[in-house]
């Protein structure tokens, strides 16, 4: 079993709000003060393919990130997890790469890197949120897909896919080559890499590739060659003021807080 | 003349969701004027083509497609959509699953969570949260088509009835390389979250499942009211996980959305965003949730929650 897991590194999504600021003039948000960390549901995928690996008895798990040099942190933890390979595709100049482009750039990696059975791509990322790559990335290999995916087994010469949907589950059969989108569930919360495995996974060796290296086009990926442009990035300001509910006792403004409750429902029903 | 396509699966028939897509389209197609075409990836019911027909112009029904398959669902959209300058869709499972996959396929742009859709200047601009609810972004669309996937239940429903034909279309389907086999619908009581008019939601600060059965479940009951919670509620198991409001939960759309020892992490408020009317019970005045509310008390569930319920229940009868 050869499987590529694609991961990102984001601004910490945990910085509280009042931290949070814009970076105006490139329409992004402000990068000082924040730690950068692997997006969550690609260390879910990352988890999910470690855990499929042993289920299948042995087999390979590659990381892949298109990103700065920076990014490479993100690929250390990731063979802290014990991935086997990690690759870098160093981007050091589009600013905002839209799906389209970060789809034919790992695109043309998996081509390069060799024969996957399952590429696991997360469902979204916790700074844009478009949730866009992985499908771009299916349809640039070819391959069938499937998304909101949380659980991956081997299945004779297949695999079997269970799938989060809006009010319940799916369960899916494919033959390899096949894409998964991952997300979350309380099976593949990511592994806390052991102190060893964090050592070692400064000794392993970690590929660096460049777009031309991947015969990828700087017109095909690059700043003004994208499928749509951010046109603005800014703070919403809070339009309603909390108006607590006023009274003498408990008792007064419970009440208070029913009669404007009683208000909306009776108005619904 | 150019045209603006919405696909809907039949799965959730002619319901809020699919009202808001149509209403979107329409809105789109006239800013741009554009004819609206509506496609059912599936067979469709006769309230799902008659709201259809009274939006759109050209509705085209794939029934072959009995069950929903991704690749041939794909492949299907990809040969009716073929030519249009914007496709919607609503922010179903399956909308969010073919969106990205039919953008590139089609040589158009992919957009998720739309929140507001404008015309400027002849081209497609769209408004939607990012970084987890902390900031919103404004986009325009460059390639076409623009494949966009919308928060359906916040968008209004379309006006008027156009008078649109309704035709079964007949679409080559490929092999599926890929099959779902099998489907399980959990049993939800009465409405699901997402067509809820009201939502009582608890959080982290009832710290167990206890308190959503014996205090916000009775409470919920006499408000005719779906349940709702936190990602760490559920996360800790209290609750199901589809009971989730949030980035990665449900988007919902209700007139009051009473917020219970939630203290209002932007991943949560980007998913009840769209309420109409936000009010809280939190220990914690300085609790983010205040800032999203119209009113709310700052005192102990435990000691609001039996007293509300009691006093609901007189104002009642």
């Amino acid at each position: 079993m050869n499987i590529l897991v694609c991961i990102k590194q984001i601004l910490d999504p945990d910085l509280p709000a009042r931290d949070f600021k814009i970076d105006a003039a490139n329409k992004e948000a402000d990068p000082k003060g924040a730690n950068k960390v692997t997006n969550i549901f690609c260390e879910n995928a990352l988890e999910t393919a470690l855990q499929l690996r042993e289920k299948a008895g042995g087999g390979k798990v590659t990381a892949i990130t298109y990103g700065p040099e920076g990014a490479e942190d993100s690929l250390r933890k990731a063979l802290a997890m014990t991935v086997d390979e990690a690759v870098l595709v160093i981007n050091d100049k589009h600013s905002k790469p839209d799906a389209i482009a970060v789809g034919k750039v790992l695109a043309a990696a998996a081509r390069k890197l060799g024969d996957f059975d399952l590429v696991m791509v997360g469902r979204e990322s916790g700074d844009w949120g478009l949730g866009q790559t992985g499908g771009v990335l299916a349809e640039e290999l070819g391959l069938p897909s499937l998304a909101f995916v949380d659980e991956v087994d081997p299945d004779g010469d297949g695999l079997k896919l269970q799938r989060q949907t809006d009010n319940g589950s799916e369960v899916a059969t494919v033959k390899p080559p096949a894409l998964v989108l991952i997300t979350n569930n309380e099976n593949n919360v990511p592994r806390i890499p052991k102190t060893r495995d964090v050592m070692m996974s400064y000794r392993k060796p970690l590929q660096k590739l460049t777009l031309e290296e991947l015969g990828v086009a700087d017109e095909a990926v690059g700043d003004g060659h994208t499928a749509f442009e951010v046109t603005n990035l800014y703070v919403p300001e809070k339009s309603v003021s909390c108006e607590f509910v006023q009274g003498d006792s408990l008792d007064e403004k419970v009440t208070e807080l029913a009669r404007r409750i009683h208000g909306i429902v009776a108005s619904v029903n | 003349m150019s045209r603006v396509q919405i696909v809907l699966f039949s799965k959730n028939g002619w319901d809020r969701g699919a009202q808001g897509v149509a209403g979107a389209g329409r809105r789109l197609a006239d800013g741009l004027g554009a004819e609206l075409h509506a496609v059912v990836l599936g067979p469709a019911d006769d309230a799902l083509k008659n709201g259809l027909a009274a939006a759109a112009q050209k509705v085209q029904v794939v029934s072959a497609l009995e069950e929903y398959q991704p690749e041939p669902a794909l492949a299907a959209a990809a040969s009716l959509c073929d030519g249009a300058a914007a496709v919607l869709f609503g922010n179903d499972t399956y909308s969010q699953e073919i969106v990205p996959r039919l953008a590139h396929r089609l040589g158009g742009a992919p957009m998720a969570d739309a929140q507001k859709l404008e015309v400027k200047d002849g081209r497609i601009h769209v408004t939607r949260s990012a970084y987890g609810g902390k900031a919103l972004s404004e986009y325009v669309m460059k390639a076409t088509p623009a494949v966009i996937w919308v928060r359906s239940r916040a968008l209004e429903p379309a006006e008027g009835d156009v008078g649109g034909a309704v035709e079964e279309a007949t679409v080559e389907l490929p092999e599926a390389k890929l099959r779902i086999t099998e489907r399980h619908e959990e049993a939800q009581e009465g409405a699901s979250l997402e067509e809820a008019e009201i939502i009582v939601s608890g959080g982290r600060g009832l710290g167990g499942p206890e308190p959503f059965e014996q205090m916000l479940a009775p409470l919920a009951d006499v408000m005719h009211a779906v349940q709702g919670a936190s990602r760490a509620a559920c996360d800790a198991g209290w609750v199901p996980p589809n009971w989730q409001v949030g980035q990665t939960g449900k988007k919902v759309a209700p007139e009051l959305y009473l917020a219970i020892a939630i203290s209002g992490a932007s991943q949560h408020l980007l998913g009840m965003g769209d309420s109409k009317v936000v009010a809280a019970i939190n220990t914690d005045a300085d609790a983010p949730i205040f800032k999203h509310c119209s009113f709310g008390i700052v005192e102990d569930y435990k000691n609001v929650v039996p007293l509300l319920t009691e006093k609901l229940k007189e104002m009642q009868s």
